[in-house]
């Protein structure tokens, strides 16, 4: 290898005993810290409660009129007042509230009780019964739903039951959909797998495996659906459409209405209460969905504060990795930060992440100055893509579907190097062929899903090197693929690294990796730099016990069928 | 290991021209076939070991043997009776002999269940009763390596390598006599992986179970099993004792595989390298000498 071509390696680890201990809260207890959930939830409880005591609280019958006090004002015997046939507000609208939320309550039990089995059968079984039961549901779903509920109240008559129940199976594809897709997206998950294995019938395996992943997301839908219910039905009551014999809040509203410009409270009552109860309904679910999310959120924080002490501590340790013409390999197990050290050159940290102490230098610029906080992202995006370029570890994942593989390689050739499409293009066709890929044209016009992984992995590095750069930093590039395929992708990082004499950072696990491509390796644990040398010198004279550990754990010469580590008494993976 | 000569008297498992192929979603296409001809056979207390490329069918086979995979043709025979078409009923009483460790420690265990529950499944199927189920779990905790208390927490609050110990005290839970390991140290790290093929190796000393172990990686394949079967392309290429299927391979494919995996020293490395370099060139020169004589 060239005088100018350096390698170094960098390999990290967790300590393999660490054990997490997640403090866990349930969803209810998150649930009563957020205030919007409790005020939401305790709104919801003080109309339910009125609801049930309305024949205890109410002074007077629902339909009791007194002809001689109509429109009347609130007073002691009517506090809020009576509507035009003399019948009291305040009780009618108590018996309202009972008709109104049962009402709602029945619509969302019947949409659940259609919607919920049907979703879950479909979902687990798919097969015949899920193409029946999704015409049945793009039919639903395609009927005018107010036109429908018209039609049945000219038919049955003006009953709230009845139109409810139409209501709800009219909105039952809204459950049977989320059920759907929930179970879809488990139905094939292992633990699922190793149920059957384990001889549970499908049945149980529902009950068990797949109805705990619906549950969350049917009590969200349900609060939501309630809301639309009471809405639907004041909307049909207010049109004239309800039963004018049984007090509701619709009906009150459009007793209201005719009597708008006489007393414009009489509007006001019935409205506030259904506006106070859709808004809580509404705010619990949204309370819900948040007090199930939370606990990812935390899980997200914890992760970006340790990455932050590793990239800070891997900065200030190894300086010169940065610099053009040299070629540094970070080895290491998941968690050890080698892949944020990376980010961090390359000024993709999150934006949670602080840089704390340290600097980076690139060609002798600061990208990261000392007492920097965060990566200038102005110094930085002249550098990427342009002069460091990166290889990710997931090839597949890092081209984008929709685009054919010439597009993604040709754009940024036009941006970043000023040429003419054409000229990109024979770029992009003599580049593909640099990387190995006998027939350029096919591969150029092809989309990703059309090609293999490793011959993604070729494009991506074709991608890498277009520009020209001095620093390619490759984060477990071969890590996805098959043990035949890496070799052949290391082969080709090594022949382009001696021609182009473009410097590497490769990020790994694999000591095998490290001995065939390196000449530098530095060991990383924990955010920190454990060790530093030559590739020789780390693997055949680590001085660290951490990478003596490593080193042990490789299988290769070992004798078949030996303990590898047990009997050096260490805590449990 | 002695237990390889004791079980060539009466395989475990014996699987006969297996056949799996998968409808084609279009219409009237040919079905997918994923496995051609597949004929293995595990002995009692033997570890066959199977590697192969991604897609090359060795999970499918895995799969299959579980009755999870359709069986198209062929016959799989466990313990003398035919389970290539067992109904769910069948597979219940099998679940006491035939378990399985997945690849993915992630996914493999509901997320939603404790850790006693999750081991407590295959048991209550089999209609133990609670309280000796519980005893069992507290074994079954203690055998891989697990602090008890771990019964009430949930999967979330373990690493890699503790839930793949959990997967594996899943799949001991009813003593079985085989378990098909499917890839299942390749999502770990290298000191976990070797933690934990210490103890898939413990577990055969103590309880003499048999696994069919498939894997990706030559080097865990020839560590851990008794015999090595070679997969490409849905078919079996090479098997044989691991010790000479994994340093002396007769296949082409089995050749570049074993020289395709990189070795933790620059110099050997560089060697290797060379080697490989020498085979593909000698095997291309082979392909296009008989692509001439055709």
């Amino acid at each position: 290898m060239s005088d100018s071509v350096e390698t170094a390696a960098v390999a990290a680890t967790v300590p393999p005993g660490q054990s997490g201990t997640v403090v866990r809260s349930t969803v209810l207890r998150r649930l009563f810290k957020n205030p919007l959930g409790i005020v939401a939830m305790a709104i919801l409880l003080v109309i339910a409660l009125l609801a049930i005591l309305a024949p205890v609280l109410a002074p007077f019958e629902e339909n009791y009129s007194n002809i001689a006090k109509t429109l009347a004002a609130p007073d002691s015997v009517n506090i809020l007042g009576t509507d035009s046939a003399g019948r009291d507000v305040w009780s009618r609208l108590l018996f309202g509230a009972q008709l109104t939320l049962l009402s709602a309550l029945l619509c969302a039990g019947v949409a659940i009780a259609i919607g919920l089995p049907a979703g879950l059968i479909a979902g687990y079984y798919a097969g015949k019964f899920e193409a029946v039961s999704n015409w049945v549901v793009s039919i639903l779903m395609s009927l005018p739903g107010l036109i429908v509920l018209l039609t049945i109240r000219a038919a049955f008559g003006p009953s709230v039951w009845i139109s409810m129940i139409a209501f709800g199976i009219l909105i039952s594809p809204s459950y049977f959909r989320l059920t759907r897709t929930a179970v879809q997206s488990v139905r094939n998950e292992l633990y699922v797998d190793a149920a059957r294995v384990s001889g549970l019938s499908d049945w149980s395996i529902i009950a068990r495996h797949i109805f705990s992943v619906v549950r969350a997301p049917i009590i969200i839908q349900t609060a939501a659906i309630a809301g639309v219910a009471i809405a639907i039905q004041s909307g049909l009551e207010f049109l004239g459409l309800g039963d004018p014999s049984k007090a509701t809040w619709g009906v009150m509203l459009s007793e209201g209405f005719k009597n708008v410009y006489l007393t414009p409270t009489l509007l006001f009552w019935p409205a506030f209460a259904m506006a106070l109860t859709i808004g809580a309904l509404v705010l619990l679910g949204n309370a819900i969905r948040d007090a199930l999310e939370d606990g990812e959120k935390i899980k997200h924080r914890r992760k970006h504060l340790s990455a932050a002490t590793a990239t800070n501590n891997r900065t200030t340790a190894a300086p010169a990795a940065g610099r053009p013409s040299r070629k540094s390999v970070a080895v290491g197990e998941s968690g050890s930060g080698k892949s944020q050290t990376a980010f961090s050159i390359l000024g993709l940290l999150p934006d949670n992440a602080r840089i704390v102490a340290g600097s980076i230098q690139f060609d002798g610029n600061y990208t990261v100055a000392p007492g920097d906080e965060r990566v200038n992202q102005g110094r930085l995006s002249k550098l990427r893509g342009k002069r460091i370029s990166y290889i990710p570890q997931e090839p597949m994942s890092n081209l984008d579907p929709a685009f054919t593989i010439g597009y993604q390689l040709v754009t940024p050739m036009v941006r970043v190097l000023g040429i003419s499409k054409d000229e990109a293009r024979k770029r992009a066709l003599k580049l593909l062929t640099d990387v190995g890929i006998t027939n350029p044209e096919r591969t150029f016009s092809a989309y990703p899903h059309e090609v293999s992984g490793g011959m993604a992995q070729r494009v991506l590095i074709a991608g890498a090197i277009s520009c020209e750069p001095d620093l390619v930093i490759a984060d477990e590039p071969t890590t996805a693929l098959d043990v035949t395929v890496q070799a052949d992708v290391l082969d080709l990082l090594r022949e382009l690294q001696q021609r182009l004499n473009i410097g590497v950072i490769l990020v790994t696990h694999n000591f095998g990796v490290v001995a065939d491509l390196c000449d530098r390796v530095a060991v990383m644990q924990n955010g920190r730099l454990v060790e530093e040398g030559s590739v020789r010198d780390i693997l055949r004279n680590p001085k660290e016990q951490y990478t003596r550990t490593l080193l042990a754990s490789m299988l290769e010469g070992k004798t078949p069928m030996s303990m590898l580590v047990s009997s050096q008494k260490e805590p449990v993976a | 290991m002695s237990t390889v000569e004791v079980n060539e008297i009466a395989p475990l498992l014996t699987v006969d021209n297996l056949v799996v192929e998968y409808p084609s979603k279009k219409f009237r296409a040919k079905p997918f076939r994923a496995l051609t001809d597949i004929n293995i056979t595990i002995g009692q207390g033997e570890t066959l070991g199977l590697v192969g490329e991604s897609g090359s069918g060795k999970t499918t086979l895995g799969r299959a043997v579980l009755g999870l995979a359709p069986v198209t043709g062929g016959k799989i025979i466990f313990e003398g009776q035919d389970i290539s078409h067992a109904t769910r009923k069948q597979r219940r009483t099998l679940s006491r002999d035939l378990q399985v460790v997945f690849q993915d420690p992630y996914t493999s265990l509901n997320p939603a269940l404790e850790i006693g529950d999750i081991l407590a499944e295959p048991l209550g199927v089999q209609g133990m009763e609670q309280a000796a189920a519980k005893k069992r779990v507290k074994e079954l905790l203690d055998q891989v390596g697990l602090p008890s208390d771990a019964i009430h927490r949930l999967p979330r609050e373990f690493s890699g390598g503790q839930r793949q110990r959990v997967a594996i005290a899943r799949a001991l839970a009813l003593s079985p006599k085989l378990i098909v390991c499917d890839e299942p140290v390749s999502a770990l790290d290298l000191s976990t992986q070797a933690r934990v093929l210490d103890l898939f190796l413990q577990i055969q000393k103590d309880t003499g179970v048999s696994y069919l172990f498939v894997s990706h990686d030559l080097d865990v394949v020839r560590h851990i099993s008794h015999r090595v079967a070679v997969m490409y392309h849905g078919e079996i290429v090479e098997q044989g004792p691991a010790e000479i299927v994994t340093r002396d391979p007769e296949h082409p494919y089995t050749q570049r595989l074993l020289l395709a995996s990189p070795v933790p020293d620059p110099d050997r490395q560089e060697q290797r390298r060379a080697d490989r370099h020498r085979l593909l060139e000698i095997q291309r020169q082979q392909t296009e000498q008989a692509g001439a004589l055709a």
